[in-house]
């Protein structure tokens, strides 16, 4: 135990060390990690790029062997794949076919009929084909690849691919190799077409692999102009013997001499391909891979109080990516090759790792006290986390080490590359991601003391000088802290859900992106599946530049099936050079078909008289027009795969057929002649389709105009002339008073207009409800009383000390022109809003007008009230010369006052007919009111409205209220108290000596006083149900338990004071001075989210129910959803605000509230807030 | 052409999911107790689906390499009822893990998160990965190197007793079930090692269950805080 207590401790010395290093040299040490990373990335350069495509390698036919398994010394640039055998040989026969020479009276169908019908013989050739020497007898049967069952689930080729037997492959199979099948098909071209698939294919068609050729090349068709006809037969052999195969070629070449072929036949072309990845493997591959950024993304969301919430966790990826890069590169470094597939293993090597430990360092570095010094804090959090740390590296460690003794190989591998990351990645944690994260903590700091100026100058007066206006409402500012819940989004807009589903739509522009998404996709495929295709075709176009020119003529249109015809044209053909001027016609020929369709004969007007057949050098290895996945998905078929494995190539044997006229005639079947000629002379059909081309491309465009022009005129007819336009008064009039989402969406609007409660001349400092009455004081020290349903002004208390005499004078006028008493003050004159013009004139409403008679004789300025209460009809007012006063709320005049103390008093509370006064000095004194009730007198109090309602404590204007002081606590606080509360027979103070104190209410007697803060106490919550919540000036939140005095949680979460502080049963919500609303939960201390607001706000809150928040904002207030924390409506106060902010806020009983607007008062009702609680 | 696709093994992948992470504030609106139950069964059978289409055709894979044109009917090679089977198992698991948490009055305190779960997921999916893509030696092997990742996985991600006991419970119960299936004629492996099914039967099912327990938990911790913010 001691042996382990000491090497904790070492460990967290050392730690310790370390993040004093890195927090002190941030820059070298970044700079020396990245140079190590690239160090050890650098070997992944040697490594193969993954890819698809399929490798070559040629070697020579003479002296060819098989290679042997293992590498026999070094042959130089022979690729490490080429060792055993191959797969299979392909021998492919490839074979020309035209009718020469061409005869009028030949029909389309005999262009590929008779040459299509000699495959057969072939067939037979080469089947029948024995070659016997001295080592005996050979035949096909015996060298050839044997194939068993076609793969199941391809049923429907089995008609056409060969089972059992040898892999042979030929046009003949449509047939199946029988003559007999083929001479009585009516129409094998239809029979070819039978077996291709519809729409678009991306793999090797089933022409293809039967016809070995590339489909624009095999000529079958009606419309060849060529009248050539090209076929391979495949012949796949399993082993290679040259003699036989020798013989066969020399047998072929003398039943069908090609008289003018050069090809080259002593190259073998190996072929090596690669492991390709299907759908059903990628799969799971994706499904890991989504599993993985699912954890990334859980475990970077925890990652909070940073000053760069996204940099830091784009370093902790950054950490884990680089560590396994590194791994890999250490290994190669050291001679292991990786041998697994690098993208499958990857999710799980980053999931071993982990970013717990990123994760781990962040919390503990973030939660070291926030007055420290960088260094020190970085060098802290390290230290504590040190022994965890180094303890999940050992048992990983260990279960690695485990799973290395599985001796798997694959598993030994995995397990390799997993120990070299995990230390790597502590290396890159150490040094890397520390030092990122003293630097963000660094920032965090400079940004926080830019801040706090600001902030704190601007609190307590509303904003002098020139202030935002409202139109243009602040952007709401990125959060540097925590995870700023993006403010007006669509999510927080109570809105109907269609409509929700068609702004998301508008608001991504769903449709545009999937359609472009997809357009992108199929031009992908479409470039994926032929790559072929385009290179022959551009190779044509660049080859058609030179000989073109002089043999196309003028008018002629590039075709593709032209270019190696012409470009291997033989020079020794003489009718080659006949043949060249031959499209000299076809303008003409053409322009008769534009104007004369009759004209379009049986015959053609100019058919060429000889086919040529030629032999080109792209015919020597014919078989590299293919798809690249002809083979392996011929292959396939039969359940053999060539991944990682290869194929050679035998040089092709070039057969020349030459049918005659009375050859083709005699191959025909019955009905060829009967069949319809194509409506198109073939020997236009280029230029036809040229020109459908063009026609196409062009009715394609005329339709795009006009489906434009429809659209245009639609919208021009649906939508109001001013749509556009419509916009901008909206927006002036709209934009401030609801939340506008990026795109200039408004949500519907909901009626909550704000009450304006006008007659102060001065900001108003004081306020206070009980529900009923509202009472507000401003800095000139009048006093107000308004009714909180109607938002009448009840009772105007003027800044003036009354005497007895005046007052009772002033009891008994109960004329409804009931003067106030004034005025001494010459700008108080618009007392009372207009608006209330329209409500049923009472006493109260009439304008005053100064009159001599209520002008007190004796009057003389009182001091300032700094606080007020109101209970009943009683408002306590303390002032700054230490009076306490009670007024009659309704009648407006001075019941009592007690001059007690001299201290001013700062802060009230009234429970139960017992007042509570804390002093400037520290010094908290409770007063009981008592009354003295005459007998036998019930009064009419208040307008009817009100009648109705619960009075607390009742006090009617005849009673005799006496208020003594009960007893005076001196010295309560060391220093001046700052937070006064009063709940469940509790009062509790808080004070600027960093200590909070519980009393009783009946015996003023002090049961706890509370120490955790670490400066003032700025905040104060305590309700009903024991719950004591303070904030201090430290940004920390304490919860404590009332009844025992016990701290149950301590959180931080503002770098600044807690203004304010409510809670509901579940969560406890603070506001800070940085303007950062949290959200707590209530049992567990648990952060739940945060709200960033716009600088200068939040400081007041207010709780209307379990889960409607209201904060006041710079002359606005928000109401909030507490469970998402949306923000459902903002509502501005006043029309022409210069952005004052709503200092105070009050929630009334009937979801009412009020808060402070400079001289204002602003009674807000939230009607639907109602609606949504029932 | 996949023996062993359609030979059943995949009753155990009936866990895990990583889609329901956003789901999260949405159960918290959900207070009614029936209606959150109804939920967290139907996400976490949704789940136990989505895992055995997915590992099956790993599994699939194994065989053939090159896929025929028609590859997503291979995605639903097996019998129709093994992702039903898999998906009912797995929204029972995941349920009854935290019910009996709650009946033993021991609250699994260990590693409640999202990332944690994600990560067991992910090792569970690299179990079973590695059960269909490595080549062992013999099946012994196999079976001891799964039977360690299995307990391993349960070490770190649970290391509840319930939890292993549970687990054994269940992965007894499932071998016992695909054996008498097996007997049956229902359906049978290609390559069967121990008394006509596969020796790696169990240690798959065990790490199954724990990972969907562990997701069980995950959904009943975040409707609970959820009901907590409601109240």
């Amino acid at each position: 135990m001691t042996l382990r207590e000491q090497l904790r401790e070492k460990i967290s010395a050392a730690f310790y060390r370390h993040g004093l290093l890195c927090a002190s040299y941030p820059v070298p040490i970044i700079l020396f990690t990245s140079a190590s990373i690239l160090t050890c990335c650098y070997p992944l350069l040697r490594l193969p790029l993954p890819g698809t495509g399929p490798v070559e390698f040629t070697t020579g036919l003479r002296d060819y062997s098989v290679p042997f398994h293992e590498p026999q010394g070094d042959f130089g640039e022979r690729p490490d794949w080429y060792r055993g055998p191959p797969v299979a040989y392909i021998q492919q026969v490839l074979v020309k076919a035209a009718v020469s020479p061409w005869d009028n009276s030949l029909v389309p169908v005999d262009v590929f009929r008779s040459p299509l019908g000699r495959v057969f013989n072939l067939l037979e050739e080469i089947r029948n084909h024995v070659h016997s020497d001295s080592s005996g007898i050979r035949s096909l049967e015996s060298l050839c690849l044997q194939v068993t069952d076609l793969f199941p689930g391809l049923r429907r080729m089995q008609s056409v691919l060969p089972e059992h037997g040898c892999l042979l492959v030929s046009p003949g199979n449509y047939w199946q190799n029988q003559r007999e099948l083929f001479d009585s098909d009516p129409d094998p071209f239809k029979t070819i077409q039978k077996h291709e698939p519809k729409g678009l294919h991306t793999s090797a068609t089933l022409r293809d692999l039967l016809f070995g050729v590339p489909v624009k090349y095999s000529g079958v068709s009606h419309y060849n102009r060529k009248r050539v006809v090209t076929y391979t037969i495949t012949v796949v052999l399993s082993s290679y013997d040259a003699r036989f195969l020798g013989s066969l070629r020399a047998r072929l070449k003398q039943l069908h001499p090609s008289a003018n072929c050069t090809l080259r036949d002593d190259h073998m072309v190996h072929v090596h391909f690669k492991e390709e990845i299907g759908i059903a493997e990628l799969i799971p591959l994706v499904t890991t891979y989504i599993i993985l950024f699912a954890y990334i993304y859980f475990s970077t969301r925890k990652i909070d109080m940073v000053k760069s919430k996204w940099g830091l966790a784009l370093a902790a990826v950054v950490t884990v990516l680089s560590s396994l890069l590194m791994s890999v590169g250490l290994c190669t470094l050291f001679g292991l090759t990786p041998t697994l597939n690098g993208g499958e293993i990857f999710p799980y090597l980053v999931v071993v790792i982990g970013l717990e430990n990123v994760l781990v360092l962040t919390k503990s570095v973030v939660s070291t006290p926030v007055d420290l010094e960088v260094k020190l804090r970085i060098a802290q959090g390290l230290s504590n986390e040190s022994w965890s740390i180094m303890k999940n590296m050992a048992t990983e460690l260990c279960i690695i080490l485990i799973g290395y003794f599985t001796l798997v190989p694959a598993i030994q591998e995995f397990c390799l590359f997993a120990v070299v990351g995990l230390v790597s990645d502590f290396f890159l944690q150490m040094f890397f991601f520390t030092t990122v994260l003293s630097i963000d903590i660094r920032r965090m700091e400079l940004a926080d003391l830019n801040r706090r100026l600001p902030a704190e100058a601007g609190m307590p007066p509303p904003k002098p000088g020139p202030l935002r206006t409202r139109e243009v409402p602040p952007p709401p500012r990125p959060s540097p802290h925590t995870i700023t819940l993006q403010t007006p989004a669509f999510r927080n807009l109570r809105l109907p859900k269609r409509l929700r589903v068609v702004y998301f739509l508008a608001r991504t522009r769903l449709a545009q992106r999937i359609i472009m998404a997809g357009t992108v996709i199929w031009i992908g495929i479409l470039v994926y599946t032929d790559p072929a295709g385009i290179r022959t075709y551009l190779a044509a176009q660049v080859s058609e530049q030179s000989p073109l020119g002089d043999t196309g003529g003028g008018g002629l249109p590039p075709h593709l099936g032209v270019a190696p015809v012409f470009r291997g044209g033989d020079p020794t053909s003489t009718l080659s050079i006949h043949r060249a001027p031959d499209p000299t016609p076809l303008p003409e020929n053409q322009s008769q078909g534009h104007h004369g369709p009759p004209r379009a004969g049986p015959i053609p007007q100019s058919p060429p008289a000889v086919p040529q057949i030629t032999w080109g050098e792209e015919d020597e290895e014919g078989w590299r027009r293919l798809s690249f996945r002809h083979w392996p998905s011929l292959f396939s078929y039969y359940n053999i795969t060539l991944a990682k494995r290869y194929i050679s190539i035998l040089p092709v044997i070039p057969i020349t057929v030459h049918l005659t006229p009375q050859e083709a005639i005699d191959a025909r079947h019955p009905q060829d002649t009967r069949h319809p000629q194509p409506p198109i002379p073939k020997i236009s059909a280029d230029l036809q389709t040229d020109l459908t081309l063009y026609k196409v491309a062009a009715l394609g465009l005329a339709a795009g105009v006009l489906l434009v022009l429809l659209l245009f005129c639609l919208y021009r007819v649906l939508c109001p002339r001013n749509y556009g336009q419509n916009g901008v008064p909206h927006g002036r009039r709209r934009r401030g008073d609801l939340p506008c989402d990026d795109y200039g969406y408004s949500p519907p609007v909901s009626e909550i207009s704000p009450l304006l409660l006008r007659g102060h001349s001065m900001d108003i400092e004081c306020l206070a409800s009980d529900g009923m009455l509202l009472a507000s004081c401003c800095l000139a020290g009048q006093i107000r009383v308004w009714d909180a349903q109607t938002g009448d002004c009840l009772t105007v208390i003027p800044n003036h000390g009354m005497t007895g005499a005046q007052e009772s004078e002033l009891r008994r006028r109960t004329t409804p022109s009931r003067p106030t008493l004034f005025i001494d003050q010459p700008d108080l004159t618009p007392l009372i809003d207009t608006n209330f013009t329209s409500q049923p004139p009472s006493h109260l409403s009439t304008p005053p007008s100064p009159s001599a008679y209520a002008s007190p004789s004796s009057a003389s300025s009182s001091p300032s009230v700094w606080a007020m209460e109101l209970r009943g009809n009683l408002i306590a007012a303390g002032r700054s010369s230490g009076k306490l006063e009670l007024w009659d709320a309704v009648e407006g005049s001075l019941r009592c006052s007690n001059e007690d103390g001299v201290s001013g008093i700062t802060a009230l509370a009234f429970l139960n007919n017992r007042i509570v006064a804390a002093r400037l000095n520290g010094s908290l004194d409770f007063f009981t009111v008592e009354i003295n009730k005459p007998l036998g007198l019930l009064q009419y109090r208040g307008p009817p409205g009100r009648s109705s309602m619960p009075q607390s404590p009742c006090y009617s204007s005849e009673d005799v209220i006496s208020c003594q002081l009960t007893r005076s606590v001196q010295c309560a606080h060391q220093k001046p108290i700052t937070v006064l509360r009063a709940a469940a027979g509790r009062v509790v103070t808080g004070s600027q000596d960093h200590t909070v104190r519980v009393y009783r209410l009946e015996d003023s007697c002090c049961l706890f006083t509370l120490q955790g803060h670490s400066g003032g106490i700025t905040a104060i919550y305590i309700d009903q149900t024991m719950v004591l919540a303070s904030g201090g000036q430290d940004g920390a939140i304490c919860l404590w338990d009332v009844l025992t005095g016990s701290r149950v949680s301590h959180v931080y979460g503002h770098c600044g004071d807690v203004t304010s502080l409510v809670c509901t049963t579940s969560c406890v919500i603070s506001s800070g001075l940085d303007d950062l609303i949290c959200i707590w939960d209530r049992s567990t201390g648990i952060k739940l989210y945060s709200i960033q607001q716009e600088v200068g706000c939040g400081a007041s809150l207010g709780v209307i129910s379990e889960s409607l928040l209201v904060t006041g904002g710079q002359g606005c207030v928000s109401f909030w959803d507490l469970n998402f924390g949306d923000l459902l409506q903002t509502v501005y106060l006043g029309q022409s605000s210069d952005g004052q902010g709503v200092r105070q806020l009050l929630v009334l009983d009937n979801a009412a509230i009020v808060c402070d607007f400079g001289s204002e008062l602003s009674l807000v009702y939230v009607p639907s807030v109602l609606e949504k609680l029932d | 052409m996949s023996g062993r696709a359609v030979t059943g093994d995949q009753q155990q992948w009936s866990r895990s999911g990583e889609m329901q992470h956003s789901r999260g504030p949405y159960i918290s609106v959900i207070t009614n107790r029936t209606t959150n139950l109804l939920i967290r069964g139907a996400m976490l059978f949704s789940v136990g689906v989505f895992l055995a289409l997915v590992l099956n055709l790993l599994q699939v894979q194994r065989n053939i390499t090159l896929f025929p044109p028609d590859v997503i009917t291979s995605i639903f090679s097996s019998a129709w009822w093994v992702p039903l089977c898999c998906g009912t198992a797995a929204a029972m698991i995941g349920l009854l893990y935290p019910c009996i948490d709650s009946r033993l009055g021991e609250p699994h305190k260990f590693k409640r998160e999202w990332s944690s779960v994600m990560r067991c997921v992910a090792v569970f999916v690299g179990i079973n990965h590695a059960s269909a893509k490595v080549d062992f030696a013999n099946n012994v092997q196999l079976s001891l190197t799964l039977a360690a990742l299995s307990i391993g996985l349960w070490w770190t991600f649970d290391r509840s007793r319930s939890g292993f006991g549970l687990g054994i419970c269940i992965a007894f119960l499932g071998t016992l079930v695909t054996q008498l299936l097996v007997y049956n004629g229902v359906f049978q492996y290609t390559s069967p090692d121990f008394l006509y099914i596969r020796s790696w039967l169990p240690c798959i099912f065990f790490a199954g269950v724990i990972t969907m327990g562990n997701i069980g938990r995950q959904l009943a911790l975040v409707s609970q805080s959820g009901t907590l913010v409601k109240l």
